[in-house]
C-alpha cells in the first residue's frame, strides 16, 4: 500500500515541476529568438490596449488563411519595441507615436484611440479646460469650489509609471510626471475608474473606449469633454476626448510574406466595424 | 516487494520532495538576484536611497519611502491586531461559553481564508469612501492599517489560541487555588507561560503583512511619498512590484527586482530573529 502512495507521490511532485517548467519558458523574454523562422505562427506582443485588437484581427485572419496561427502577447508598448528590436516578436504592438530614438522601426497605425478625462458622475462640473486640468495636476489648483463646482478638495487620480497613457498625458500638458502632484496612483483603466467612481471628488484619465462603456453600463463616471482638445479625429460619437494617439503595428525590417499580409489585412477597410466595435476610431486613408 | 525495498523507495521519494522544495527557494534567491543584479551594478545600491525621487523612467531611483510605507503599514497593522488577536484569544479561553467560543473561534477561522482581493475590494467600496469623508482623499496609510490589521487579525488570534491551550491545567488551577482573581491568573500566569507561542503569532503576523500585495494596492493610494499624517497616501515595495513590473524596461525592471531583494532581506532577518527568540525561550 505505502509504496503505490509513495510512486504517486512522486509522479505528482514531478508532473507539477514539468509541467509548471512550460509555461515559464513561454513568458521568457530573456531567452533566444524562438518562432521568427517558424512559417506558421506569427507572434504579436506589447501593448495591452491594441491587445484585444490585434486578437480579433488575429482570428478572422486565422480563418482566411489555414495553418497560420496568430499568437497575441501583452506587456506594454515598450516591451513590444524591445521584443520587436531584439527579433523576438514579428510585429510588435505600440500604442503611441514612435520616439525619435525608436526611428528604426517601421510603424503602421491600424487606428486611434483617445484618452478622456473621467469625474464622478455626480460633480457638477461638465467641462474642463487644458489649463485648468493642468492647474489640478500639478497642485495649483486644489479645490473644486476655484471651478465653479462645490467646496472640496479634488482628488487626483495618476497612472503608474511605464504607462503609455500617462506619457502622453504628461505631454499632452507639457509637464513632467514629476510635477503631478496625486492623491491616488492607479494601474490599469479599471482600477482608475472604480476608483472615480468611488470618490464624488476625483479626476482621472483613462481610454476612451474603456470609459464609455463603463459611463454606459452604469458606473458612476462620466467623461468630460476638454474645451480645448487637440485631437485629429473627428467623428461623431467620440468628440469628448482629451487627445488621441495612433495604435500602431512595428516591425524591425519591412514587412514581408505573412508580416507584410497580416499588416495589409489589419488595415483594409473590412476592418473597420471591428475596430470600431472596440471603442476605437479606423484610419480614414 | 519487501518492506525493507519499500522502506528504501520511501527514503528517496521523501528525500527528493525535500529536496525540491530547498531548492525552489535557492532558485528564487538565485533569480531575485541575478535579475536584480544590473541596477546594483549600473545603480549601485546607495542611490536607492539617496536618490532625489523613484521616477525610474528619468533615471531617479529612490526606495526609501516605499520601504518605510511598508513599515509604517506593518508597524500600524501590528498596534492594531496584537492586541486585538491575543485578547480574543483570551476571550475563548477564559470567559466565553463553551459553545460561543466554538463559534467565535469558527468565525475567526473564515477570516483568515477570505482571500486578500476580497478584502481589498471592501476596503475600497465600503472603508476608503468612509475615510474619504473624515479626512479627503480616502485611499490613505490608514486604510492600509485597518485593512491589514483585520488581515492580520485571525493569524494572531488563531496563534494565540492554540499557545494558551498548552498552558498546563494544573498550573491554572493552583493559581486558582490561592485566591488569584480570573484576571490576575491571565495576566501574571496564563500569558507569561504562552509568551513564545504568541511571540512566534506576531511574528508569522508581521510576515504575512509584509508580504501582502493586493489589498494595499487597492487602498492606499500608491503615492509615493513619506506620509506626514495617517490620511496621506503611501506605496509599499509589494504594490510597487505588482503596480509597475509588467511595464517595466531595462534598469526601471531591474530596479523592482532590488525591492523584491530587499523585502526577502527583511523576511530573512525576521526568520532568523524569530529562530533566535524561540531558541532562548526555550532554554529558560
Amino acid at each position: 500500500m505505502k509504496w503505490i502512495l509513495v510512486a504517486l507521490l512522486s509522479v505528482v511532485a514531478f508532473g507539477g515541476l514539468f509541467f509548471s517548467a512550460r509555461p515559464f519558458k513561454a513568458m521568457d523574454t530573456t531567452g533566444t529568438p524562438k518562432v521568427s523562422h517558424i512559417p506558421a505562427q506569427l507572434l504579436l506582443t506589447g501593448s495591452s490596449t491594441v491587445a484585444p485588437l490585434a486578437a480579433e484581427i488575429g482570428k478572422k485572419f486565422e480563418k482566411e488563411h489555414p495553418g497560420i496561427r496568430v499568437d497575441v502577447q501583452t506587456g506594454g508598448s515598450s516591451r513590444g519595441i524591445a521584443d520587436t528590436r531584439r527579433g523576438l516578436s514579428d510585429i510588435g504592438m505600440v500604442s503611441r507615436p514612435l520616439h525619435e530614438d525608436e526611428a528604426d522601426l517601421f510603424a503602421f497605425t491600424i487606428a486611434q484611440d483617445g484618452i478622456s478625462m473621467i469625474l464622478h458622475k455626480d460633480n457638477p462640473i461638465e467641462r474642463l479646460s487644458r489649463t485648468d486640468v493642468g492647474n489640478i495636476y500639478t497642485g495649483r489648483l486644489t479645490n473644486w469650489k476655484a471651478l465653479g463646482g462645490r467646496d472640496a478638495p479634488i482628488i487626483v487620480v495618476n497612472k503608474a509609471e511605464g504607462r503609455s497613457t500617462l506619457e502622453l498625458f504628461t505631454a499632452f500638458l507639457k509637464i513632467s510626471n514629476r510635477d503631478i502632484q496625486a492623491d491616488v496612483v492607479i494601474g490599469d483603466n479599471a482600477q482608475g475608474i472604480k476608483t472615480v467612481a468611488g470618490n464624488v471628488n476625483a479626476i482621472g484619465y483613462v481610454s476612451v473606449g474603456a470609459a464609455k462603456y463603463e459611463a454606459a453600463v452604469g458606473i458612476r463616471i462620466k467623461p468630460i469633454p476638454i474645451s480645448e482638445t487637440v485631437t485629429t479625429i473627428k467623428t461623431s460619437h467620440q468628440q469628448n476626448f482629451l487627445l488621441a494617439r495612433p495604435l500602431n503595428l512595428v516591425t524591425k525590417i519591412p514587412p514581408e510574406g505573412m508580416v507584410s499580409a497580416f499588416i495589409d489585412f489589419a488595415r483594409s477597410s473590412r476592418m473597420i466595424p471591428i475596430i470600431e466595435e472596440q471603442q476605437f476610431v479606423p484610419v480614414t486613408k | 516487494m519487501s518492506p525493507s525495498q519499500s522502506e528504501t523507495l520511501t527514503l528517496w521519494a521523501l528525500r527528493g520532495v525535500a529536496s525540491i522544495a530547498g531548492t525552489v527557494v535557492l532558485f528564487i534567491i538565485a533569480f531575485l538576484f541575478l535579475e536584480a543584479l544590473p541596477a546594483l551594478k549600473e545603480i549601485g545600491p546607495f542611490r536607492f536611497f539617496n536618490d532625489a525621487s523613484w521616477h525610474p523612467t528619468d533615471g531617479d531611483f529612490n526606495l526609501a519611502p516605499m520601504l518605510l510605507g511598508t513599515l509604517l503599514a506593518t508597524l500600524g497593522a501590528l498596534a492594531l491586531a496584537t492586541p486585538l488577536g491575543i485578547l480574543s484569544a483570551v476571550f475563548i479561553h477564559y470567559y466565553a461559553s463553551p459553545t460561543l467560543g466554538r463559534v467565535y473561534r469558527r468565525l475567526i477561522g473564515l477570516l483568515a481564508g477570505i482571500p486578500s482581493v476580497v478584502y481589498g475590494f471592501w476596503a475600497l467600496v465600503v472603508l476608503v469612501p468612509i475615510i474619504g469623508r473624515i479626512h479627503p482623499p480616502g485611499p490613505s496609510l490608514c486604510a492600509g492599517v485597518l485593512i491589514l490589521a483585520l488581515m492580520i487579525l485571525p493569524t494572531i488570534a488563531l496563534l494565540a489560541d492554540a499557545s494558551l491551550t498548552r498552558v498546563p491545567p494544573q498550573t491554572l488551577q493552583g493559581a486558582a487555588a490561592l485566591g488569584l482573581s480570573r484576571w490576575s491568573i491571565i495576566t501574571g500566569i496564563a500569558l507569561p507561560a504562552a509568551k513564545a507561542g504568541l511571540a512566534t503569532s506576531i511574528i508569522l503576523a508581521t510576515g504575512r503583512a509584509l508580504g501582502e500585495t493586493m489589498a494595499l494596492l487597492m487602498v492606499s493610494g500608491n503615492v509615493v511619498q513619506i506620509p506626514l499624517t495617517l490620511f496621506d497616501p503611501i506605496r509599499t515595495l509589494t504594490a510597487n512590484i505588482a503596480l509597475e513590473m509588467a511595464y517595466a524596461m531595462g534598469n526601471h525592471r531591474s530596479a523592482l527586482f532590488v525591492s523584491g531583494l530587499v523585502l526577502m532581506a527583511i523576511i530573512a532577518a525576521l526568520v532568523l530573529f524569530s529562530e533566535r527568540f524561540s531558541k532562548g525561550e526555550m532554554s529558560v
